[in-house]
Protein backbone atom coordinates (compact mmCIF):
# COMPACT_ATOMS: atom_id res chain seq x y z
CA UNK A 1 0.00 0.00 0.00
CA UNK A 2 0.78 3.89 -0.81
CA UNK A 3 2.20 5.72 1.81
CA UNK A 4 -0.10 8.22 3.75
CA UNK A 5 0.62 11.41 1.71
CA UNK A 6 0.19 9.49 -1.94
CA UNK A 7 -2.75 8.38 -0.84
CA UNK A 8 -4.22 11.57 0.09
CA UNK A 9 -3.03 13.35 -2.76
CA UNK A 10 -5.27 10.28 -5.06
CA UNK A 11 -8.14 11.21 -2.65
CA UNK A 12 -7.95 14.61 -3.53
CA UNK A 13 -7.95 13.77 -7.04
CA UNK A 14 -10.64 11.62 -7.01
CA UNK A 15 -12.60 14.45 -4.44
CA UNK A 16 -12.57 16.75 -7.56
CA UNK A 17 -13.82 14.71 -10.17
CA UNK A 18 -16.51 13.44 -7.58
CA UNK A 19 -17.37 17.23 -6.88
CA UNK A 20 -16.99 18.60 -9.87
CA UNK A 21 -19.75 17.01 -12.13
CA UNK A 22 -22.39 17.05 -9.15
CA UNK A 23 -21.80 21.18 -8.81
CA UNK A 24 -21.43 22.54 -11.98
CA UNK A 25 -24.68 21.83 -13.96
CA UNK A 26 -26.57 22.76 -10.69
CA UNK A 27 -24.16 26.13 -10.38
CA UNK A 28 -24.97 27.27 -14.16
CA UNK A 29 -28.33 25.83 -14.97
CA UNK A 30 -30.03 27.36 -11.33
CA UNK A 31 -29.57 30.85 -12.23
CA UNK A 32 -30.64 31.12 -15.15
CA UNK A 33 -34.30 30.60 -17.18
CA UNK A 34 -34.36 27.29 -18.63
CA UNK A 35 -35.65 26.75 -21.97
CA UNK A 36 -39.03 25.09 -22.00
CA UNK A 37 -37.64 22.39 -24.03
CA UNK A 38 -34.80 21.70 -21.75
CA UNK A 39 -37.06 21.65 -18.27
CA UNK A 40 -39.66 18.97 -19.96
CA UNK A 41 -36.64 16.76 -21.05
CA UNK A 42 -35.17 17.46 -17.25
CA UNK A 43 -38.43 16.66 -16.18
CA UNK A 44 -38.26 12.73 -17.89
CA UNK A 45 -34.78 12.33 -16.30
CA UNK A 46 -35.33 11.47 -12.88
CA UNK A 47 -38.08 8.60 -13.96
CA UNK A 48 -35.26 7.19 -16.49
CA UNK A 49 -31.86 7.17 -14.28
CA UNK A 50 -34.46 5.56 -12.12
CA UNK A 51 -35.61 2.25 -14.14
CA UNK A 52 -31.77 2.68 -15.87
CA UNK A 53 -30.74 1.88 -12.76
CA UNK A 54 -32.88 -0.85 -11.27
CA UNK A 55 -33.43 -3.37 -14.68
CA UNK A 56 -29.64 -4.38 -14.61
CA UNK A 57 -30.04 -4.57 -11.12
CA UNK A 58 -32.76 -6.73 -11.11
CA UNK A 59 -32.68 -8.77 -14.07
CA UNK A 60 -28.90 -9.33 -15.10
CA UNK A 61 -26.78 -11.55 -13.13
CA UNK A 62 -23.43 -10.53 -11.45
CA UNK A 63 -21.79 -11.50 -14.38
CA UNK A 64 -24.00 -9.29 -16.49
CA UNK A 65 -26.03 -12.07 -18.25
CA UNK A 66 -29.82 -11.58 -18.14
CA UNK A 67 -31.20 -14.16 -15.75
CA UNK A 68 -35.07 -13.96 -15.73
CA UNK A 69 -35.06 -16.45 -13.00
CA UNK A 70 -33.13 -13.95 -10.07
CA UNK A 71 -35.52 -13.42 -6.78
CA UNK A 72 -34.45 -9.73 -6.88
CA UNK A 73 -36.21 -9.38 -9.94
CA UNK A 74 -39.89 -11.54 -8.88
CA UNK A 75 -40.04 -9.97 -5.57
CA UNK A 76 -39.61 -6.58 -7.87
CA UNK A 77 -43.04 -7.44 -9.35
CA UNK A 78 -45.26 -7.45 -5.85
CA UNK A 79 -43.26 -4.85 -4.70
CA UNK A 80 -44.09 -2.53 -7.47
CA UNK A 81 -47.25 -3.19 -6.67
CA UNK A 82 -47.69 -2.78 -3.16
CA UNK A 83 -45.92 0.74 -4.17
CA UNK A 84 -48.00 1.70 -6.58
CA UNK A 85 -51.21 0.56 -4.03
CA UNK A 86 -49.93 2.45 -0.86
CA UNK A 87 -47.42 4.93 -2.55
CA UNK A 88 -45.80 3.91 0.57
CA UNK A 89 -41.70 4.59 0.83
CA UNK A 90 -40.99 3.07 3.92
CA UNK A 91 -43.64 0.64 3.78
CA UNK A 92 -42.68 -0.39 0.16
CA UNK A 93 -39.40 -0.96 1.74
CA UNK A 94 -40.28 -3.06 4.52
CA UNK A 95 -42.57 -5.61 2.31
CA UNK A 96 -39.47 -5.68 -0.27
CA UNK A 97 -37.00 -6.40 2.44
CA UNK A 98 -39.09 -8.67 4.07
CA UNK A 99 -39.91 -11.09 0.56
CA UNK A 100 -35.93 -10.98 0.03
CA UNK A 101 -35.37 -11.94 2.97
CA UNK A 102 -38.23 -15.16 2.89
CA UNK A 103 -37.01 -15.76 -0.65
CA UNK A 104 -33.56 -16.48 0.97
CA UNK A 105 -34.64 -18.72 3.30
CA UNK A 106 -36.16 -21.15 0.91
CA UNK A 107 -34.09 -20.83 -1.88
CA UNK A 108 -30.86 -21.26 0.23
CA UNK B 1 -48.73 18.07 -14.96
CA UNK B 2 -45.91 20.24 -15.66
CA UNK B 3 -42.97 20.87 -12.99
CA UNK B 4 -43.41 23.85 -11.62
CA UNK B 5 -40.10 25.52 -10.26
CA UNK B 6 -42.24 28.23 -8.13
CA UNK B 7 -43.79 25.36 -5.61
CA UNK B 8 -40.40 25.64 -3.94
CA UNK B 9 -39.13 29.19 -3.36
CA UNK B 10 -36.00 29.63 -1.81
CA UNK B 11 -37.01 28.96 1.78
CA UNK B 12 -36.71 30.76 4.86
CA UNK B 13 -33.73 29.72 6.76
CA UNK B 14 -35.41 28.61 10.12
CA UNK B 15 -33.36 25.49 11.63
CA UNK B 16 -36.12 24.25 13.05
CA UNK B 17 -36.67 20.55 14.72
CA UNK B 18 -39.10 19.91 11.88
CA UNK B 19 -36.48 20.49 8.86
CA UNK B 20 -34.68 17.69 10.91
CA UNK B 21 -37.20 15.66 11.37
CA UNK B 22 -38.68 14.95 8.16
CA UNK B 23 -34.98 15.24 6.71
CA UNK B 24 -34.05 12.22 8.39
CA UNK B 25 -37.40 10.62 7.94
CA UNK B 26 -37.37 10.74 4.43
CA UNK B 27 -33.49 9.69 4.78
CA UNK B 28 -34.20 6.65 6.62
CA UNK B 29 -34.37 4.22 3.81
CA UNK B 30 -31.16 5.28 1.71
CA UNK B 31 -29.76 4.85 5.43
CA UNK B 32 -30.58 1.63 5.92
CA UNK B 33 -29.35 0.47 2.49
CA UNK B 34 -26.35 2.44 3.16
CA UNK B 35 -25.26 0.42 6.07
CA UNK B 36 -24.77 -3.11 4.35
CA UNK B 37 -23.00 -1.58 1.14
CA UNK B 38 -20.61 0.83 3.30
CA UNK B 39 -19.57 -2.06 5.47
CA UNK B 40 -18.96 -4.43 2.66
CA UNK B 41 -16.85 -1.68 1.06
CA UNK B 42 -15.26 -1.41 4.54
CA UNK B 43 -14.42 -5.17 4.53
CA UNK B 44 -12.93 -5.04 1.00
CA UNK B 45 -10.75 -2.06 1.71
CA UNK B 46 -9.68 -4.01 5.30
CA UNK B 47 -8.91 -6.71 2.81
CA UNK B 48 -6.82 -4.56 0.47
CA UNK B 49 -4.57 -3.38 3.55
CA UNK B 50 -6.31 0.23 3.72
CA UNK B 51 -6.62 1.10 7.55
CA UNK B 52 -10.26 1.88 8.38
CA UNK B 53 -9.24 5.58 9.18
CA UNK B 54 -8.25 6.01 5.51
CA UNK B 55 -11.24 4.14 4.16
CA UNK B 56 -13.15 6.38 5.97
CA UNK B 57 -11.45 9.32 4.88
CA UNK B 58 -11.72 8.33 1.25
CA UNK B 59 -15.79 8.16 2.20
CA UNK B 60 -15.35 11.77 3.62
CA UNK B 61 -13.86 13.12 0.64
CA UNK B 62 -15.66 11.00 -2.00
CA UNK B 63 -18.61 9.71 -0.81
CA UNK B 64 -19.44 7.65 -4.31
CA UNK B 65 -20.20 4.25 -3.39
CA UNK B 66 -19.42 2.07 -6.73
CA UNK B 67 -16.44 4.80 -7.65
CA UNK B 68 -15.24 3.87 -4.30
CA UNK B 69 -15.38 0.10 -4.93
CA UNK B 70 -13.93 0.11 -7.99
CA UNK B 71 -11.09 2.69 -6.58
CA UNK B 72 -10.41 -0.21 -3.77
CA UNK B 73 -10.01 -2.90 -6.38
CA UNK B 74 -8.03 -0.98 -8.30
CA UNK B 75 -5.53 0.19 -5.11
CA UNK B 76 -5.37 -3.96 -4.30
CA UNK B 77 -4.25 -4.65 -7.93
CA UNK B 78 -2.04 -1.38 -7.82
CA UNK B 79 -3.22 0.68 -10.15
CA UNK B 80 -1.40 4.23 -10.69
CA UNK B 81 -3.29 7.12 -9.05
CA UNK B 82 -4.48 9.32 -12.39
CA UNK B 83 -5.91 5.80 -13.48
CA UNK B 84 -7.90 5.33 -10.50
CA UNK B 85 -8.96 9.42 -10.86
CA UNK B 86 -10.04 8.86 -14.32
CA UNK B 87 -12.15 5.91 -13.55
CA UNK B 88 -13.69 7.80 -10.77
CA UNK B 89 -14.83 10.63 -13.51
CA UNK B 90 -16.32 8.29 -15.88
CA UNK B 91 -17.90 6.28 -13.12
CA UNK B 92 -19.55 9.34 -11.64
CA UNK B 93 -20.16 11.24 -14.61
CA UNK B 94 -24.08 10.17 -14.49
CA UNK B 95 -23.97 12.70 -11.64
CA UNK B 96 -24.21 15.89 -14.37
CA UNK B 97 -27.47 14.75 -15.81
CA UNK B 98 -28.82 14.83 -11.74
CA UNK B 99 -27.07 17.89 -11.06
CA UNK B 100 -28.43 19.68 -14.00
CA UNK B 101 -32.35 17.96 -13.12
CA UNK B 102 -32.04 19.63 -9.52
CA UNK B 103 -31.28 23.07 -10.76
CA UNK B 104 -35.09 23.10 -11.56
CA UNK B 105 -36.16 22.57 -7.86
CA UNK B 106 -33.40 24.55 -7.27
CA UNK B 107 -34.28 27.81 -9.24
CA UNK B 108 -32.21 30.62 -7.95
CA UNK B 109 -30.66 29.46 -4.69
CA UNK B 110 -27.57 31.30 -3.57
CA UNK B 111 -24.21 30.12 -4.95
CA UNK B 112 -22.81 29.41 -1.29
CA UNK B 113 -25.86 27.08 -0.81
CA UNK B 114 -25.12 25.00 -3.67
CA UNK B 115 -21.47 24.78 -2.93
CA UNK B 116 -22.63 22.09 0.12
CA UNK B 117 -25.64 21.12 -1.56
CA UNK B 118 -23.59 19.34 -4.27
CA UNK B 119 -21.39 17.74 -2.03
CA UNK B 120 -23.98 15.11 -1.32
CA UNK B 121 -25.23 14.23 -4.74
CA UNK B 122 -26.11 10.63 -4.73
CA UNK B 123 -28.23 8.13 -6.62
CA UNK B 124 -30.36 7.98 -3.48
CA UNK B 125 -30.65 10.90 -2.57
CA UNK B 126 -31.32 12.42 -5.78
CA UNK B 127 -34.31 9.58 -6.49
CA UNK B 128 -35.43 10.87 -3.07
CA UNK B 129 -35.13 14.73 -3.63
CA UNK B 130 -36.76 14.72 -7.21
CA UNK B 131 -39.48 13.02 -6.21
CA UNK B 132 -40.41 15.08 -3.26
CA UNK B 133 -40.10 18.08 -4.72
CA UNK B 134 -42.05 17.36 -7.09
CA UNK B 135 -44.98 16.07 -4.48
CA UNK B 136 -44.66 19.14 -2.61
CA UNK B 137 -44.02 20.10 1.13
CA UNK B 138 -40.13 19.63 0.54
CA UNK B 139 -37.60 21.91 0.26
CA UNK B 140 -33.69 22.65 0.05
CA UNK B 141 -32.99 22.66 3.61
CA UNK B 142 -35.07 18.92 3.86
CA UNK B 143 -33.06 17.97 0.70
CA UNK B 144 -29.57 18.70 2.25
CA UNK B 145 -30.69 17.09 5.68
CA UNK B 146 -31.26 14.21 3.57
CA UNK B 147 -27.67 14.63 2.20
CA UNK B 148 -25.85 14.69 5.23
CA UNK B 149 -27.68 12.39 6.99
CA UNK B 150 -26.92 10.01 3.86
CA UNK B 151 -23.36 11.02 3.84
CA UNK B 152 -22.86 10.27 7.81
CA UNK B 153 -24.21 7.18 7.60
CA UNK B 154 -21.94 5.92 4.55
CA UNK B 155 -18.85 6.97 6.33
CA UNK B 156 -19.62 5.23 9.96
CA UNK B 157 -20.66 2.13 7.96
CA UNK B 158 -17.29 2.06 5.91
CA UNK B 159 -15.35 2.58 8.93
CA UNK B 160 -17.51 -0.06 11.00
CA UNK B 161 -17.02 -2.74 8.20
CA UNK B 162 -13.24 -2.11 7.70
CA UNK B 163 -13.33 -2.77 11.97
CA UNK B 164 -15.53 -5.57 12.30
CA UNK B 165 -17.07 -5.91 9.05
CA UNK B 166 -15.92 -9.92 8.96
CA UNK B 167 -17.83 -10.34 12.41
CA UNK B 168 -21.25 -9.57 11.43
CA UNK B 169 -24.01 -12.11 9.42
CA UNK B 170 -24.39 -11.08 5.31
CA UNK B 171 -27.69 -10.81 4.22
CA UNK B 172 -29.54 -10.19 7.63
CA UNK B 173 -33.46 -9.35 7.53
CA UNK B 174 -33.03 -8.85 3.45
CA UNK B 175 -31.11 -5.66 4.30
CA UNK B 176 -29.43 -6.29 0.73
CA UNK B 177 -32.73 -5.27 -0.68
CA UNK B 178 -33.20 -1.87 1.16
CA UNK B 179 -31.90 0.35 -1.84
CA UNK B 180 -33.17 -1.95 -4.99
CA UNK B 181 -36.81 -1.91 -2.66
CA UNK B 182 -36.37 2.25 -2.27
CA UNK B 183 -35.94 2.67 -5.69
CA UNK B 184 -39.17 0.08 -6.82
CA UNK B 185 -40.56 2.54 -4.42
CA UNK B 186 -39.40 5.86 -6.21
CA UNK B 187 -40.03 5.02 -9.56
CA UNK B 188 -43.71 4.11 -8.89
CA UNK B 189 -44.13 7.58 -7.28
CA UNK B 190 -42.68 8.95 -10.93
CA UNK B 191 -45.08 6.94 -12.59
CA UNK B 192 -47.58 9.41 -13.29
CA UNK B 193 -48.72 9.06 -17.01
CA UNK B 194 -47.97 7.33 -20.23
CA UNK B 195 -45.26 9.13 -20.79
CA UNK B 196 -43.16 8.20 -17.76
CA UNK B 197 -44.36 4.63 -18.04
CA UNK B 198 -43.07 4.45 -21.72
CA UNK B 199 -39.91 6.52 -20.44
CA UNK B 200 -38.78 4.34 -17.87
CA UNK B 201 -40.01 0.95 -20.23
CA UNK B 202 -37.54 2.30 -22.53
CA UNK B 203 -34.85 3.55 -19.74
CA UNK B 204 -34.77 0.01 -18.28
CA UNK B 205 -34.73 -1.95 -21.73
CA UNK B 206 -32.02 0.35 -23.21
CA UNK B 207 -29.93 -0.07 -20.01
CA UNK B 208 -29.98 -3.93 -19.84
CA UNK B 209 -28.87 -3.53 -23.70
CA UNK B 210 -26.32 -1.22 -22.99
CA UNK B 211 -24.65 -3.04 -20.08
CA UNK B 212 -24.40 -6.48 -22.15
CA UNK B 213 -22.80 -5.22 -25.26
CA UNK B 214 -20.70 -2.77 -23.26
CA UNK B 215 -19.19 -3.44 -19.90
CA UNK B 216 -18.75 -0.75 -17.56
CA UNK B 217 -21.02 2.10 -16.18
CA UNK B 218 -21.98 4.03 -18.99
CA UNK B 219 -25.09 2.37 -19.37
CA UNK B 220 -27.62 4.73 -16.67
CA UNK B 221 -26.02 8.09 -18.22
CA UNK B 222 -26.52 6.20 -21.89
CA UNK B 223 -29.88 5.07 -21.67
CA UNK B 224 -31.15 8.23 -18.97
CA UNK B 225 -30.33 10.50 -21.97
CA UNK B 226 -31.52 7.63 -25.00
CA UNK B 227 -34.94 7.22 -22.62
CA UNK B 228 -35.35 11.01 -21.79
CA UNK B 229 -35.16 11.88 -25.20
CA UNK B 230 -37.35 9.49 -26.55
CA UNK B 231 -40.14 10.47 -24.41
CA UNK B 232 -39.59 14.05 -24.77
CA UNK B 233 -39.75 13.27 -29.04
CA UNK B 234 -42.98 10.96 -28.24
CA UNK B 235 -44.46 13.67 -26.29
CA UNK B 236 -44.55 16.49 -28.57
CA UNK B 237 -45.27 14.21 -31.54
CA UNK B 238 -48.70 13.60 -29.32
CA UNK B 239 -49.09 17.33 -28.20
CA UNK B 240 -49.00 18.38 -32.00
CA UNK B 241 -51.40 16.15 -33.25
Amino acid sequence: MMDFSRYLLLLLGMCAVTYLPRLLPLLVLSQRELPRWLTEWLELIPVAILAAILAPELLLDRHGALDLLRPEFWIAIPTLLFALKTRSLGGTVIIGMGLFWLSGIQLP
Amino acid sequence: MRHDPEINPPGNRRPSLEILREGLLAALPICMGYLPIGMALGVLAMQAGLPPAWIGLMSVLVFAGSAQFIAVAMLAAGASAPAIVLTTLVVNFRHVLMSSALAVPLRGVRRRFLLLFAYGITDESFAVNMTRFRTGGWDRWRALVVHHAANLTWIIATIIGALAGSLIPRGAFGIDYALPAMFIALLALQLRGRIFLLTALIAGATAILWKVLIPGGSYIVGAAIVAATSGFLLRRRRESR
